[in-house]
């Protein structure tokens, strides 16, 4: 039996992980629930993030809070970029099969891997700690990093605030209802074709916002990009695509079952959420809290 | 009915793929060897995507275990080719049926998400277990098999190894194409291409929809399987790339840039992907770039792919010309 301090290591290690997790496949998982498209480029998304922010803290190297500057121009920047993708060219794709949006934002993932190559090479990048969440506290004996414990404490806030405006504000009413039925939101005078743009640069903004803070704790290299949209997508089937909670939870869970699987199979972590994902897919293909998918 | 007309097309290309090493120098010979293996892999695919209608990004998983099994058999345990082969296929189709028995339950997305995800699974294990697959170093040298007896041959006795296994994949993969078409004209076939055209009506007349993918899910991966086993041999090594995710959408987009929607446009995508692969290359690095920006015309100019707009084309020239 390990000890204590060193199981509530391997539990907040993983809670952490499952933030950052929440933070892209929520994205993911709200692009799907609105638009109907899966957006295999929200991994590319999370990775010029972290490249961003890297640029951004390799120019501001001398000002104070360039952390912070990254990250939200990490963030806007993505967006941006979501909203040029989305205008320009996902839009036209609407009225066809499933198949050509996936396979186009397929392309998007080989074109901006390469593009990133271009840009900032093959090698390791890394960014360090902002100043402010420096060092470590000791809790039941772990050392926890100050940023983790930012991390652990920006998720929920996240989820919150995204919640509220879900559900408490105009916009989220109208990101809902398009949700269930876009051409009766479009009937009622909705403008439906701006609203998918919006939807479509919040999901990316929050794809930019988890690379940017990756940065700190990951290195950044290419191929993140796969390793990301892979476990998001694991994620979103355990918790359900297009649920908000499902997300939450199927994050959470993520993180548990990585962290405590390590303890199981060294080598071969990614096998325990794999067994976790094949017995939910038995369970409800549907993932925990989505519902089915209605054709 | 212009049934008189109509050449055996099939035939033609297998002897003049079979003609290539007498003619071409050994870089033809090299190129149509990757051509030839690849578009069984791309065919496989299509069983998927163009019959059944089923979006897997995942299928290098099984050229990967096939190219893996193959390797194993032949390298460490010196297992004859004639056996080492179909074992890919076998190891490859038992993959698809442990991993489609997941996938087919999940309706078009996530099923092309599961696939992806089971794929990367197999990649992470070929990448880290250095014991068996040799991590990420592969698995280099794997011998060709023992084809002194073509040496015996009249017309083939002068040429080199390559060009001997060469031969050996053309019959090969016109042998495993040939049992594809007469699979997907089978009634068998058929009801995939109902499933594909309306799940639910196909379920309402009696088909047992889910089973029918399995099937197609498990031909689909013995076949990849098969081409991943002649892939090894002919790369003479074996390695995590093979399962990439990199290598899944390589065939998918072979299969797009084709046509899905006829028999034989995942082999002529192979063709020109490789093609232009080999070209490109000479003067980028960044193939996937290219690849990407390909994938991007295609989708918004020649949904149809090559051999979609080539048929249009000739139903075109074949109207003007009536009237």
């Amino acid at each position: 039996m390990p000890d204590l301090s060193f199981l509530f290591g391997q539990a907040l290690s993983g809670l952490t992980a499952a933030m950052f997790l929440f933070l892209i496949a929520s994205g993911l998982s709200l692009i799907f629930g609105v638009l109907r498209v899966l957006n295999f480029a929200h991994g590319s998304f999370y990775m010029l993030g972290a490249y961003i922010a890297y640029q951004f803290v390799r120019w501001f190297a001398t000002t104070p809070g360039r952390f912070w500057i990254a990250t939200v121009a990490a963030a806007l920047g993505v967006a941006l970029l979501g909203a040029v993708v989305e205008r320009v060219l996902l839009r036209h794709l609407y009225g066809r099969e499933e198949l050509y949006q996936l396979l186009f934002t397929y392309a998007l993932v080989l074109i901006l891997s390469d593009a990133a190559k271009v840009i900032w090479g093959t090698g390791q990048l890394s960014v360090s700690r902002p100043p402010a969440l420096e060092g470590a506290v000791r809790i039941f004996g772990t050392k926890v990093p100050y940023y983790n414990l930012f991390i652990l404490l920006l998720g929920p806030a996240i989820a919150l605030v995204f919640w509220l405006v879900l559900h408490r504000t105009r916009a989220g009413r109208f990101i809902r209802a398009a949700a269930l039925d876009r051409e009766m939101l479009g009937a009622l005078g909705v403008n439906v074709s701006l609203l998918y743009t919006g939807v479509f640069m919040l999901g990316s903004f929050l794809a930019g916002l988890g690379g940017a803070l990756v940065t700190p704790v990951k290195t950044i290299v290419p191929g993140m990009d796969v390793e990301i949209i892979v476990e998001a997508f694991i994620v979103v089937v355990i918790g359900g695509l297009g649920s908000f909670w499902g997300t939450f939870l199927g994050a959470l869970i993520y993180g548990q079952v990585l962290s405590f699987g390590i303890l199981v199979f060294p080598r071969f972590s990614i096998f325990s959420v794999f067994a976790l994902m094949a017995v939910v897919l038995i369970l409800r293909p549907w993932g925990l809290l989505g519902r089915p998918l209605q054709t | 009915m212009t049934d008189r007309r109509r050449l055996p097309w099939g035939v033609l290309a297998v002897v003049a793929a079979l003609a290539v090493p007498a003619v071409g120098s050994r870089f033809y010979t090299f190129l149509a060897t990757d051509v030839a293996i690849l578009a069984l892999f791309a065919t496989s695919l299509n069983l998927l995507l163009g019959y059944t209608g089923l979006v897997s990004f995942g299928h290098a998983a099984y050229f990967g275990v096939g190219a893996y099994t193959t390797g194993l058999l032949m390298k460490q345990l010196a297992v004859p080719f004639l056996l080492a082969l179909p074992a890919a296929g076998v190891l490859a189709a038992v993959f698809a049926l442990v991993f489609g028995f997941f996938c087919v339950r999940l309706t078009k997305i996530y099923f092309a998400m599961l696939t992806l995800a089971f794929a990367q699974i197999v990649w992470a294990i070929c990448f880290k277990w250095n014991d068996v697959t040799g991590g990420e170093q592969g698995m280099p040298d794997i011998p060709y098999p023992d084809l002194a007896w073509m040496e015996r041959l009249p017309w083939a006795g002068s040429l080199r190894t390559s060009d001997h296994y060469y031969l050996v994949v053309v019959v090969i993969v016109a042998l495993a194409l040939w049992i594809l078409r007469r699979i997907v004209e089978s009634p068998f076939g058929r009801i995939l291409t109902t499933i594909r055209e309306n799940p639910e009506r196909a379920e309402f007349i009696g088909v047992n929809v889910r089973r029918h993918e399995l099937v197609a899910f498990v031909l689909a991966g013995a076949f990849a399987g098969l081409a991943g086993g002649l892939f090894g041999i002919f790369n003479r090594g074996v390695f995590p790339d093979f399962v990439y995710w990199a290598k899944s959408s390589e065939v998918l987009i072979m299969t797009i840039l084709g046509g899905m929607g006829h028999f034989y446009g995942p082999a002529v995508g192979a063709l020109v992907l490789l093609v232009l692969n080999q070209q490109i290359t000479s003067y980028t690095e960044y193939w996937p770039f290219v690849l990407g920006t390909i994938l991007i015309v295609l989708l918004f100019v020649f949904p149809g792919g090559i051999v979609g707009a080539l048929a249009v084309g000739a139903r075109r020239l074949r109207r003007s010309a009536r009237a």
